[in-house]
Parts: C-alpha cells; structure tokens; sequence
C-alpha cells in the first residue's frame, strides 16, 4: 500500500476544500479501512469525516419529516426513539445489519457508500470491471450465487458488472423515499432514493452518481406514510450475514380491504436498492390478498435474468414479497 | 505521523505511524498490548474488540487517526494487574475458554452488555438479548455453551459490576 496522509475535518466545508485528486472521504472505515488493506482502495489522503458536526437525528424544517446527519452512527440511528417510534422498518433494517462493534462505528454516510461484496472486486489478483474498468467479469463465469438477478449488465462484455449493493439501511430508505442531501464543489444539492445508486449499464465503476468530493450531509426522511412497515432479510445465517434478498415494505390497507398504498424495496438483488414500482402498481386497489400480491411479485421479477447460479434468488424474491405484504396486510 | 491516545487511562504516543495503520496494529505492535487479537482482520471475528471512547468497536477496523485524543480500554484496562474482573472470573469458572484466542474480545464485549444493563438499571440480559450482544464474536472452540454459561453467570452477580 502507498503512504497517504489523513486529515480530521471540522466542518463540511473544511472536508470539501480538503478533498484533491486521490483523496477519499473516511467515515467510520469498516469498509474503507478494510478496502485499503486490501489493496482495492489506494487513496492519498484521507478526509475523516466521521467527527463532522453531521452527528444529530431530529425534525426536519418544515413537514414533520426527519433529518438524520451523515456521520450519525448506525447504532444510535436504530436506537433514537424517533426512528424507533416514527420509522421502525429503518430501525430493523440498520439492527440487521453487520454486528454491535460495526453498527458502532459505522455511519449513515458510509453505510450508503459502501461498496459491493463480490469476491472478485475485493481481489486485487482478478480482473474486475468495477475495480478496474475493461479488465472483465470473473462472476458470470464464476461465483456468483449471491449476486444479481436483475437490472444488471452481464451482456456487456467490458463493461459487464452483476454485482450488488450490500446495504440493509438503504433498502429501507429507499421505500421510505428518502432524499440524500449533499454537499460539493458545485454546491448543495438533494439526491432522491431510489436516484442515489445507479445500475452498472456502461460504467460498472461507479455505485452512484455522485461526483468526486461529493460530501454527504444528511439524509432527509419525509413524514412516515400511513399503514404498517416491515423489514425481513433472508440469508445464510440467523445474524450477521449480508442478504441474499431482503424487503423493505409499507403497506395502507383501506376499510374496505383493498390496497389504499404499497411502497416495495428489495435488496440483495441489484446493484443499487430496487424500488419495486412494478409491484405497487400491481397491487393498488386491488383487495389485499395473497394471490394479488404474489401476481403483484410475478409481475415485478418478470424483469428478473437471473445467471446460471442464481436462479433461487428470484423464487426467494417471490416467496419474500408475497410473505411479507401478506404479514403486513393481516 | 505520531498519534496520542488514552489507553486503559494513560496517554501512550506511538511515532511513526503510517495514516492507513488499524488502532489493532498501532495497540499490539508499538503500545505493546497484545490482549487485542488479531484473527480476522476484517470486522468478522470480533477478537480484537476495544472500547473506544466507551463505545465496543472492531479495533482492526479502525485507523490510527481516527484513534488519536480519544480514550481506549483494552481487555488488560479491565481489572488491574494480576487480577480478574467479574467477567473474567465467571468465564474462568464457568470453562469458557478452550484456545482463548476469542476470549479478549468476548470479555470486552461481555463487559459492556453487562455495564450498559446494569448503568440502565434493566434485569440481567436474557439469552436473545446475550446471543445478539455476542453475534460479532466468533469462536472455533467451544459452540458457545459454556460462554452463554458464563455470561449468564457474570450477569447473575450484576450489582458488584462496576
Ligand atoms: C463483517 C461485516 C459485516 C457486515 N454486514 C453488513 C450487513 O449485514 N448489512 C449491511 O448493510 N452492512 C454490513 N456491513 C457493512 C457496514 O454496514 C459498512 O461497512 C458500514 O455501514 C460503512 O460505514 P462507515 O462509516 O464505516 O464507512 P467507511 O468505511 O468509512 O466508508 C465507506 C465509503 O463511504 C465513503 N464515505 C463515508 N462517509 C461519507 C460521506 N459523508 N460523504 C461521502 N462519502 C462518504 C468513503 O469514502 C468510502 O468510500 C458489514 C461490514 C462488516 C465489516
Ligand atoms: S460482478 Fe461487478 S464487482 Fe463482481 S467481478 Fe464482476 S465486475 Fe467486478
Ligand atoms: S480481527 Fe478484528 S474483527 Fe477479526
Ligand atoms: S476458545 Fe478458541 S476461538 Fe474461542
């Protein structure tokens, strides 16, 4: 590994006009840290962020919604009673996540930010698209059961990427609509989720569309919609274990037993949190039952390629959306 | 770079520092403190967990910087020198530990499950609440059995925790 140098910012702006070609934002560095001693991150200077004064979780201006600063630990996210009260799907999402001394250091920021698990990428010894663009996709032909199964690029040759995004956190904010509030050289802007992690199409290097020295500040939360939320993770083992598919679901069932409003995401199954506009669609007005919303999951996973070696994933995707609606529902 | 840092209630510098150094480094092969283990390397294990700034975290995953002006207690700043902290004592009694490679990490993990209920005034934590505590520990030799036995036993003798 290069020698780098480290600088401790005290303020946002302070982190921005630090930030120079090789640098790298650092958050709490369970990935980063991890990511350069591996060789697969190599920056020159590191931009702690982690102490910024982005540490609050609280009402947003206007609108009942919630603001949650960027270096908010995962941990004190899911205790806050707020979240706890007002947003329980996101507290379950982040306590599903990683363990106790990860959730303890990692931030709000960093966990949207980090980077896939595919063992390739993590390998500086194999080829990889996403770390070295052009350089090809050992997964296709390789391991890849834990991979994709939809929105991704294994028809495109250079730019071929199945990977996918390992965050629990963002799966439920991005069926909470949530809105990523950023900061950079050109200014301040707001980033809506799903609209932060970008499908791998012809640049499987980039996870988002932020830009370089793009700082994150916040993320906002709107007012919690009306009905029930649930978040469920299926993988290997009961704990500590990435999803092989999780869903992140709201569901407002009328008087009348139809479906007033659904809001549907699922990790584990794309390279960004995959908004399941498909299945909302499907299932509104419709009366809220088992064979409207597995229909509601055929006709989502409908767009599923799954490769070879992962073709489980979408059944697990089905029997997870029509579970998980019809627990909701009940 | 040189970093200061409070370590089990000392400030300690080590020079030369290289930035992307883990605290796990900077702890075992320039403070000489090797209780914190380094198995994993990775956030995995959890053997080489620290309190930092009170707070359990993953000692491997932590950058030096990140480290500097903040407190740190290892598993020796538990109980004083030559002698055993409740939570040592019950693993002790209970034959919780086979290789020990696991052991600090569980102790500190241990330490501030059983601090945190007893600070909140809540009853002794029950298995659930035990084996989430622990999911960041791994352990090759006992299958847990007797660790959950000593926790059980630590948290049974909760008021003389400190
Ligand atoms: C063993 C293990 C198991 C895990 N299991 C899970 C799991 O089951 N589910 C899950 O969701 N996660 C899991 N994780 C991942 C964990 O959640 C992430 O490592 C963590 O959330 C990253 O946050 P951080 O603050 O430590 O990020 P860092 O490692 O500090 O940074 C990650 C990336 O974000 C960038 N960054 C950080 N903050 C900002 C900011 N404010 N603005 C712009 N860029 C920024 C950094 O430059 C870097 O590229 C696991 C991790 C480990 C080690
Ligand atoms: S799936 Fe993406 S990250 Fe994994 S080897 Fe292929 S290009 Fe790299
Ligand atoms: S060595 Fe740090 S978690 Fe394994
Ligand atoms: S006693 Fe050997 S790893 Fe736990």
């Amino acid at each position: 590994m290069r020698p780098f140098a480290y600088f401790r910012a005290e303020d946002p702006a302070d982190a921005v006009a630090r930030f120079g070609p090789g640098a790298m934002y650092l958050g709490g560095g369970t990935n980063l840290v991890d990511l350069m001693r591996l060789g697969v991150a190599r920056p020159g200077l590191l931009v702690d962020v982690s102490r910024l004064p982005l540490d609050r979780v609280g009402p947003a201006a206007g609108g009942g919604g919630l603001l949650i600063g960027a270096a908010v630990r995962n941990s004190d996210l899911a205790a806050h009673p707020l979240v706890r009260e007002r947003y329980p799907m996101l507290a379950r999402a982040v306590l599903s996540g990683a363990s106790g001394q990860i959730r303890n250091m990692a931030t709000v920021g960093g966990n949207l930010l980090q980077r896939t698990r595919c063992a390739y990428f993590q390998d500086v010894s194999m080829p990889c698209n996403k770390r070295a663009p052009g350089s090809g996709c050992p997964a296709i032909a390789g391991d890849h059961e834990n991979l994709a199964i939809i929105g991704h690029s294994a028809g495109a040759g250079g730019s071929a990427c199945v990977a996918t995004h390992p965050s629990d956190m963002a799966v439920a904010l991005t069926a909470l609509d949530a809105r990523v509030h950023v900061t950079g050289a050109a200014g301040d802007r707001v980033i809506p989720m799903p609209g932060l992690h970008r499908l791998p199409g012809a640049e499987p290097d980039r996870d988002t569309v932020l830009e370089a020295g793009d700082l994150i500040t916040a993320v906002e939360l709107p007012p919690p919609p009306p009905g029930r939320s649930l978040y469920r993770k299926v993988r290997e083992r009961a704990s500590f274990a990435f999803a092989l598919v999780s869903a992140a679901a709201l569901l407002d069932v009328a008087g009348d037993g139809t479906t007033r409003g659904c809001k549907l995401a699922l990790g584990g199954v794309a390279h960004a949190p995959w908004r399941a506009y498909t299945a909302e669609r499907a299932v509104a007005g419709l009366p809220a039952t088992a064979s409207a919303f597995s229909a509601a999951a055929d006709a989502e996973l409908a767009q599923a390629r799954p490769l070879p070696g992962n073709a489980h994933k979408v059944a697990l995707a089905r029997g997870l959306i029509t579970a998980v609606l019809e627990e909701l529902s009940r | 770079m040189r970093v200061t840092l409070t370590v089990n209630g000392s400030q300690r510098t080590a020079d030369d520092v290289w930035e992307g150094e883990s605290l796990l480094f900077v702890l075992r092969e320039r403070l000489a403190l090797p209780g914190s283990k380094n198995a994993c390397e990775q956030g995995e294990c959890g053997s080489c967990t620290v309190l930092l700034d009170d707070v359990p975290v993953c000692a491997c995953l932590v950058a030096a910087g990140q480290a500097a002006h903040r407190r740190v207690v290892t598993v020796e700043g538990l109980a004083p020198r030559g002698e055993l902290g409740p939570v040592q004592q019950a693993f002790l009694e209970a034959g919780a530990v086979q290789c020990g490679f696991c052991t600090p990490g569980l102790i500190v993990q241990v330490h501030d499950l059983l601090r945190r209920t007893a600070g909140a005034g809540l009853p002794p934590p029950g298995d659930a609440d035990i084996r989430e505590a622990l999911a960041g520990n791994l352990c090759r030799c006992t299958g847990y059995e007797k660790i959950l036995d000593a926790v059980r036993l630590a948290a049974s003798r909760l008021p003389v925790m400190p």
